[in-house]
């Protein structure tokens, strides 16, 4: 049988107008940090630096809440609220005619695959906009009664698994109720959000309303300690979430925090199995497993456990690893060299624990951070593998008898961030929809998001919700109780 | 000779019993002019746990109750409270100094307020739930679901209508109770104990303890299964010390100014929405 193989079909870089060095956004206008350091971003999928960064310091950060200060008392907060909103759509309209840049330099910065920076990341920020410029004048029917009042300084910090995307949900809903804004984006994934900062710029955004510093944890620290800000707005990992909490504690800080998760993905006997396995693979190997909603745990009903795992590496066979920028790619680079090796520790204390490991048989390229679609069968419940965060395309398996069992399974971690359900029945769905202590729930789907459905955890998996009614909430404050 | 009273032994309560502290110890309580009234238990944190672990096997089947089976058991809390409202009087006036017209006064605001709070059960999901309209071929909703083990620390005044706001809220939507009664005032959390153990409310839901604040704030913190605290009660510095031991496991820590606030559910509901497949 002849075999056609896929043609590169390469994404040009040519829209992106790069330089070898990126400013702050302070104020509404790009300036150098004061101490002049830089730090290089890197192409994960050759390692090669894509350009240096100003490192913001203590003195930076002070100058971007200064100017979010000004911005808020004598602009942004005098502003009547329709106009406030105007601007955010504009934003989103400007969004959407730059999106083909920003997917560019997304994949570029990130390693993602330009199918998903094209097809989600982008579209769904320029969503974001949208849908929160709309709410800007109607903040009285958000739930918290009548003329709810904006918090001040917003600051955010983001992580480098959907810079622009993550950008937008914090973003967009701080301005719509009414704040302005210091944001942080992840070290190894400033560039989309410093070319947000030129979108504001068109956008007529006023000065200090946005401000955007780069920089690492300690550039983030001083804006959680900064007693300016009067509220943190957080997505990242458990370990520094709890660490914001134990910072703010003797402040009035409000704070809400997107943390990390271990989803479990339950299949069931009567599920459609092609479809559960696209859904499968789908909420694991999404964006190289880099999602903290990932599906990765696999809780697949003892009976069809042979069928399933059968279908599932039939199918990540064909799973397409390599360069990000070639529109075929399913799954790109992995997007440092310390994650990759944070997934290199973890998976090898999987074949220490005795499960058993498969990867798909694919070539990886030589230069950059690459890791192949790999699954583990035979997961116990106390195996790191079926506990902690490996965020990357590593997927565990465990199975399940009865359908009690499954909800005792899933339940078993300290997250509570997402979890799927497989079954044609809907009867069943729901009933297990209902024992999961889990914030985001899909059925016969996994890893879908929109900006009017709320999303966030249970337990360990963070405080508050962003998206919808509920997470435009957590940046008002209700005049009662 | 006038007759001898018959003086009431103030206990823990727990998973629906009347135990006295494991520690056994208890705290001398005065009255508002100074004479002795009652020895109330000095909950140890092993008590704290016991509590705790009462509230977490009682938290399946109270938030699977039906909304409107929990609106009726909160309304019977409020008759049984009813029929014991001149005890009620009775301790505020001796703890709290205020006179016998005042107490009653509380005393039956506590009740409506318990009656207010009944009515809320079915109503939380219509009015804290979404149907969000997504782009795509799915049902979305989001609805309220109960956080879990809430524990609380009850504002000493008004040391009734505190109790009952707080505690209200907490079993409204289906999570279960771990309360630290005032430690000044703890007499009248001891009767609301006994208001409960007498009415419909399933043992484990709701467990008072009289003790000492400042000791029961760390462990209270700490609690790896206690998923939120009502902080009312505490001043900014137990405030500071609850929430660093309660960042461990990001414990849900909210502190409120009134007794009547649907605030007071909402912040105790986890949202959860589900993108049900639409399709043939």
């Amino acid at each position: 049988m002849t075999e056609f193989e896929y043609a590169p079909a390469l994404e040009s870089t040519s829209i992106l107008n790069l330089q070898s060095d990126y400013n702050l956004f302070i104020n509404g206008k790009y300036v150098p940090a004061k101490t002049g350091k830089r730090f290089p971003t890197i192409n994960p999928a050759t390692g090669e630096a894509i350009a240096n960064v100003a490192y913001a310091d203590l003195a930076d950060v002070n100058a971007a809440v200064a100017a979010a200060r000004t911005a808020y008392q004598k602009v942004w907060s005098k502003m009547p609220a329709a106009e406030r909103g105007k601007y955010l759509f504009r934003i989103a309209r400007i969004l959407q005619e730059r999106a083909r840049e920003f997917a560019v330099l997304e994949t570029l910065d990130n390693g993602k695959p330009i199918r998903e920076s094209r097809d989600t990341d982008i579209p769904l920020a320029a969503a974001h906009f949208f849908y929160h410029a709309g709410w800007a004048d109607k903040l009285d029917y958000a739930g918290l009664g009548a003329n709810p009042k904006a918090h001040g300084v917003v600051g955010q910090i983001i992580p480098w698994n959907f810079p622009m995307l993550m950008l937008a949900w914090k973003v967009a809903p701080a301005l719509a109720a009414g704040n302005t804004v210091v944001l942080k984006p992840a070290e190894t994934t400033p560039l989309t959000a410093l070319l947000f900062a030129e979108v504001c710029q068109q956008a007529g955004l006023p000065a200090g309303v946005v401000n955007i510093v780069t920089g690492d944890g300690v550039t983030g620290t001083h804006i959680v300690s900064h007693p300016g800000v009067d509220k943190i707005a957080f997505t990242g990992s458990t370990g520094v979430g709890k660490a914001i909490a134990r910072a703010v504690a003797a402040t009035k800080k409000s704070v809400t925090l997107e943390l990390g998760g271990k989803a479990a993905n339950i299949v069931y006997d009567d599920a459609a199995i092609d479809e559960a396995v696209e859904g499968i693979v789908n909420g694991i190997f999404f964006n190289q497993g880099h999602v903290c909603c990932a599906g990765s745990r696999l809780l697949v009903q003892e009976n069809i456990q042979d069928e399933v795992i059968e279908k599932l590496k039939r199918r990540m066979a064909l799973i397409r690893v390599g360069n990000p920028l070639d529109k075929n790619t399913d799954l790109g680079a992995i997007n440092s060299a310390e994650q990759l090796s944070r997934i290199t520790e973890l998976t090898s204390t999987g074949d220490a624990e005795g499960a058993e490991r498969w990867s798909a048989p694919c070539d990886l390229p030589s230069k950059g951070y690459w890791y192949a679609p790999t699954i583990f069968t035979g997961v116990s419940q106390t195996h790191r593998i079926a506990r902690e965060e490996i965020f990357g395309p590593v997927l565990s398996v465990l199975t399940f008898r009865t359908p009690a069992e499954a909800i005792e399974k899933a339940n078993n971690t300290p997250y509570g961030l997402s979890a799927g359900i497989w079954s044609e029945k809907g009867s069943k769905v729901l009933w297990t929809a209902n024992k999961l202590r889990a914030g985001v729930i899909w059925t016969n789907t996994f890893n879908k998001f929109d900006p009017a459905s709320p999303f966030g955890g249970y337990k360990e998996s963070g405080w508050g919700r962003e998206g919808g009614r509920h997470g435009l909430a957590a940046y008002l404050k209700g005049g009662k109780n | 000779m006038s007759r001898i009273d018959v003086m009431k032994t103030y206990k823990l309560y727990i998973n629906g019993a009347f135990p006295r502290s494991e520690s056994g110890r208890v705290y001398g309580l005065k009255d508002a002019k100074g004479s002795f009234i009652a020895n109330p238990c000095w909950a140890s944190r092993k008590d704290l746990r016991d509590a705790v672990v009462a509230a977490r096997a009682a938290f399946g089947g109270w938030s699977n109750a039906t909304a409107y089976n929990r609106g009726q058991v909160l309304y019977r809390i409020a008759e049984v409270m009813q029929g014991r409202a001149a005890q009620f009087a009775d301790e505020i006036v001796a703890q709290e100094g205020l006179t016998p017209k005042q107490a009653l006064a509380q005393v039956e605001e506590a009740i409506d307020l318990m009656v207010w709070y009944a009515g809320w059960t079915d109503k939380i999901s219509s009015l804290a739930g979404a149907a969000n309209p997504v782009s795509g071929p799915f049902h979305n909703f989001t609805t309220p679901e109960p956080i879990g083990v809430v524990g609380t620390f009850i504002d000493a005044k008004p040391s009734l209508t505190s109790l009952v706001g707080s505690v209200a809220a907490i079993i409204a939507s289906g999570n279960t109770a771990v309360v630290i009664a005032s430690e000044k005032f703890p007499l009248t959390a001891i009767t609301f104990a006994e208001v409960c153990a007498t009415s419909d409310v399933p043992a484990g839901v709701i467990n008072v303890l009289t003790g000492k604040t400042p000791e029961l704030v760390g462990w209270m913190g700490s609690h790896m299964d206690v998923d939120a605290v009502d902080a009312s009660g505490l001043n900014s510095k137990q405030l500071t010390e609850l929430k660093i031991a309660g960042a461990d496991n990001l414990k849900r820590i909210h502190s409120f100014k009134s007794a009547k606030s649907p605030e007071r559910i909402l912040a105790f509901v986890e949202y959860k929405t589900v993108w049900q497949t639409v399709g043939i």
